[in-house]
């Protein structure tokens, strides 16, 4: 056979000036790491970067309620005269802390149970696979309401349920990655050698589940934010003054649809957070030449 | 050369990926007269299956780009013809004997309905008048050509449900199917054990003798070329490099890409020929 | 018989699974906040008061025995009666159910009649300019949160165009009970009040886009890269090689094929749109369960809550079970094999 493939789909390459085109041809890798970099500096840099800092606090200001976009105001003002451009640059902040915990736990923890369940099989792939049956059955939002309801509405505990749930997904990547390569044959190679299965986990499997881990990653970024943003627009997040954006779109929404930039603009910072996500891990796929994983 | 039912006249095909031009065939040529045996031989990469390709008018346009040359199939030049005229040649006049059984049957679908399918749209092409309980009574007509055993039983199967010589066996029912002069086959049996592709040489070698087809096997295993061709065509970087008689070639390699190729078969030492091999359904 | 074997296997699982779900529920309800009764009550109830509701409810029993008459209580169909005004739940969540059951399947709907063509379209002219936009589609639809684009839809269509309803089920002066299914639009086929159907059409027809559109970029997504893998295959090579004509092997051997990962994908995410539902049922005061869910966790009922999560734990194990049957019949390597492809 001939080794040009019959439908010229991009296959991997080892050779990094065909990386470069490729990533430099792949537009949505581009835009989606560049929304990326900007969203995190201006959530960083907020109180230096944005026109009324002080707005973030219970400041009311009554003569400036409800006003429109304009060049004082970028996305205008809210229903006690606050700066929706401020706050919602300050909302980042709690979006991006919202991904980067529960992903920071759901990761690790999804990674170790999966690479385990696929790697020993057995009694271990049954418990840790039903496990995340299990709790792929209970929707993250309804289980976070739950779990506010519960204890108290805060973010944290909206945090800690959203985490409980998502590392099965992760699991179920990194399960499935580590059951195909389990069988092949470097792995046999390196058991024949006398490696460890620490070795063998960590050395040899992982470093195939990385690009998978990275797209898949990348995308749930976007998806905790989505969630996120849901659960403080039912309420559930975290609590006022403190800007958020999902909390913004509800309580703007009430002034719908006169002053409709009080919830539309936060609610549009929202998508493109959650697009600058999907984007990146949407060519980071395409560079990788990952398949589709959700 | 023009009485050829197949002729390749200097045919050259260029791909382009990631902006850059491969020459991938450089002035090919090639005959098949009727009723011939004749063998494209060479290693992965020589250009044979684009050479297939292009003569089944199966390019992909982009990325490949036929540079020059034409193929003339029963005098009429191909790379001229309107579509649809080509249309009414591909998989009818001339047909393929697919390389892989396991991955060249839709796996969702039983053979009847795989195979009533092509045959529909082949009538529709030739405006032949046939109705459904017609075309499976012709595929099982087929599927008895290629020795099954049960053709009903095969027909009503899903791929995965038939053995992998049976599923090859399918495949050159398949070809079978319009009645075709020219058969093209890819590297038949490939992917199946020795002695199963023994067999299925063996059936396709019996078929297109009894049926006067002409057969432009297509292989890198020059073990199979000794068994089913008489004229050879050695491929190497896109060019073909020599081309002879099997048995001159065999005797008298010239070009040393040839005599490299020859002394990488496998020998064969007692017992099996390929001629003597059971065919067991 | 394979088949059937493997759906046996699957029920099994999914019994396993349920009873998994209501150790879960279980736990969060009963051992995380203390006390229930003193949580329904609030601070200002007495000692004796809050006793006696725990004598009520059994919570003075050892926790294993309440979790023997909570999963007795399922058995039977029993969810508990509510903390706050007494109605036992399971009937509270059977009423606002067949509304939440009508919109998830009119999105279902939606989703696979939107997303699947637009997949193929992609497919079909990848790299080219329809591809692209499916592409960006796919993403927006996939990325924007579900209470916002409701908010969107609603200004759209209710303040500005002024050409759908945006709120409730039925136009308030239409008298009709939905009393066979619980579903509007079936009842109104099933009555033969056409009029009932179409406005129970359009008052659905906003929620469930907006429900709809993230699974919808999820299902043209996965119906793209199928759709482009199964293109690769040998066998539509052949296909084109004996002359199939591009129209059959398009939405005939390339389509079913790669109609599996679309629907197991529609499995998995079927939790998320649940929790979509929340949001969608609060903007567009859909009667559902989720609108009930929200409602009984922002008073701390404890059993409707457990009840809502456990039905719609049950809802998605079911949804499954239902996707894992259809599997089956579009490919019939796992009619054959008895698993998964």
């Amino acid at each position: 056979m001939t080794e040009i493939p019959a439908d010229n789909s991009p296959r991997r390459l080892s050779n990094a000036y065909q990386n470069w085109y490729r990533f430099s041809r792949n537009p949505t890798a581009v835009i989606g790491a560049a929304i990326v970099v900007i969203v995190i500096l201006a959530a960083i840099l907020a109180p230096w970067i944005t026109p009324y800092p002080e707005h973030v606090g219970a400041v009311v200001n009554f003569r400036a309620r409800h006003l429109p976009p304009s060049a004082e105001y970028w996305f205008g003002t809210d229903n006690v005269g606050r700066d929706i451009f401020t706050r919602t640059i300050f909302g980042l902040r709690i979006s991006l802390l919202l991904a980067l915990v529960v992903l920071g736990t759901a990761v690790p923890v999804g990674t170790v149970l999966g690479l385990l369940a696929g790697y020993f099989g057995g009694w271990v792939e049954i418990v840790i696979m039903r496990i995340t049956d299990i709790a792929l059955a209970i929707p993250p939002l309804v289980m976070a309401l739950a779990v506010a309801a519960v204890l108290s509405p805060d973010l944290i505990n909206s945090m800690l349920a959203i985490a409980a749930l998502w590392w099965t997904w992760h699991t179920r990547l990194i399960y499935s990655i580590t059951r195909q390569i389990r069988t092949q044959e470097f792995i046999e190679a390196a058991e024949t050698l006398g490696a460890s299965k620490f070795h063998i986990l960590i050395r040899e499997i992982l470093p195939n589940c990385v690009s998978a881990l990275a797209v898949k990653t990348s995308l749930d970024c976007g998806f905790v934010i989505l969630v996120g943003a849901s659960l403080s627009f039912l309420g559930l997040g975290i609590q006022p003054p403190t800007p958020d954006l999902g909390t913004m779109v509800a309580s703007g929404s009430a002034f719908l649809p006169d002053s409709w930039w009080e919830s539309v603009l936060p609610g549009c910072a929202i998508l493109v957070v959650a697009l600058g996500f999907n984007l990146l891990g949407d060519g980071l796929r395409d560079l990788f030449d990952v398949q589709e994983v959700r | 050369m023009s009485q050829a039912l197949l002729s390749v006249d200097n045919l050259s095909v260029d791909f382009s990926t990631y902006g850059q031009t491969h020459h991938v065939l450089k002035n090919v040529s090639l005959d098949v007269p009727a009723r011939s045996q004749i063998a494209l031989v060479g290693e992965s990469g020589s250009g044979k299956t684009v050479t297939m390709k292009a003569i089944m008018g199966l390019l992909r346009q982009p990325p490949a780009t036929i540079a020059g040359g034409r193929i003339f199939y029963d005098g009429r030049d191909l790379l001229t013809l309107p579509d649809k005229e080509r249309l009414k040649l591909r998989g009818t006049a001339m047909s393929m004997v697919f390389q892989d059984p396991m991955s060249s049957l839709n796996p969702v679908f039983t053979i009847a309905d795989q195979m009533t399918t092509i045959l529909k749209y082949a009538d529709r092409r030739l405006d032949r008048q046939r109705n459904g309980r017609d075309r499976l009574a012709r595929v099982h007509e087929v599927l008895t050509q290629v020795r099954m055993r049960d053709p009903e039983r095969v027909a009503r199967s899903y791929p995965i449900m038939l053995s992998g010589g049976m599923r090859q066996r399918v495949l050159i029912a398949m070809a079978l199917l319009s009645e075709p002069k020219l058969l093209i086959a890819d590297e038949p049996g490939t992917a199946l054990d020795v002695t199963t592709q023994a067999q299925i040489l063996k059936l396709l070698k019996d078929l297109v003798e009894a049926r006067g087809l002409a057969l432009l096997m297509i292989t890198h295993n020059l073990g199979v070329v000794r068994e089913t061709s008489s004229y050879v065509y050695v491929m190497n970087k896109g060019q073909v490099v020599e081309h002879r008689p099997t048995a001159e070639l065999f005797a008298a390699p010239r070009e040393d890409y040839t005599k490299a190729l020859i002394a990488a078969v496998p020998r064969l030492t007692g017992g099996t020929r390929f001629g003597t091999a059971e065919v067991a359904p | 018989m394979e088949f059937l074997a493997f759906l046996v296997r699957r029920v099994l699982w999914s019994l396993l699974v349920l009873v998994g779900l209501s150790i879960v529920i279980f736990a969060i309800a009963r051992i995380v906040p203390g006390d229930p009764a003193r949580m329904a009550l609030g601070p200002t109830a007495t000692a004796e008061q809050v006793a006696d509701l725990r004598a009520d409810l059994g919570l003075d029993r050892p926790i294993v025995e309440q979790y023997g008459r909570f999963i007795a209580g399922l058995a039977r169909g029993d969810l508990g009666r509510s903390l706050l005004n007494e109605r036992p739940v399971a009937s509270d969540i059977r009423d606002t159910f067949a509304a939440t059951f009508e919109l998830v399947l009119f999105t279902i709907m939606l989703a696979f009649a939107f997303g699947v063509p637009l997949g193929v379209a992609a497919a079909r002219w990848k790299d080219r300019w329809p591809d692209n936009l499916v592409r960006v589609f796919a993403i927006f639809c996939a990325v924007t949160p579900g209470f916002f684009l409701a908010l969107l839809l609603q200004i759209l269509a209710g303040y500005v165009l002024h050409i759908l309803p945006t709120t409730g089920r039925l136009p308030p002066s239409m008298d009709f009970a939905a009393d066979i299914t619980g579903l509007v639009t079936i009842d109104g086929l099933l009555r033969g009040r056409l009029d009932v159907v179409l406005e129970g059409l359009r008052y659905l027809l906003l929620p469930s886009i907006a429900l709809a559109a993230a699974t919808m970029g999820q299902i043209a997504r996965i119906t793209r890269s199928s759709m482009i893998d199964v293109a690769s295959q040998d066998y539509i090579e052949a296909s084109r090689a004996f002359g199939v004509p591009e129209r059959v092997r398009v939405f005939k051997y390339m389509l079913r094929p790669s109609f599996v990962p679309p629907l197991t994908i529609m499995g998995l995410e079927f939790a998320s749109l649940i929790g979509n539902a929340f949001v969608v049922e609060l903007v567009f005061a859909w009667p559902g369960m989720a609108a009930y869910g929200i409602r009984t966790i922002l008073q701390k009922d404890l059993n409707a809550i457990m009840g809502v999560v456990m039905v719609s734990g049950v809802f998605f194990v079911l949804v499954n079970l239902l996707i894992d049957v259809l599997v089956g019949f579009v490919d019939p390597r796992v009619r054959i094999r008895g698993r998964r492809a």
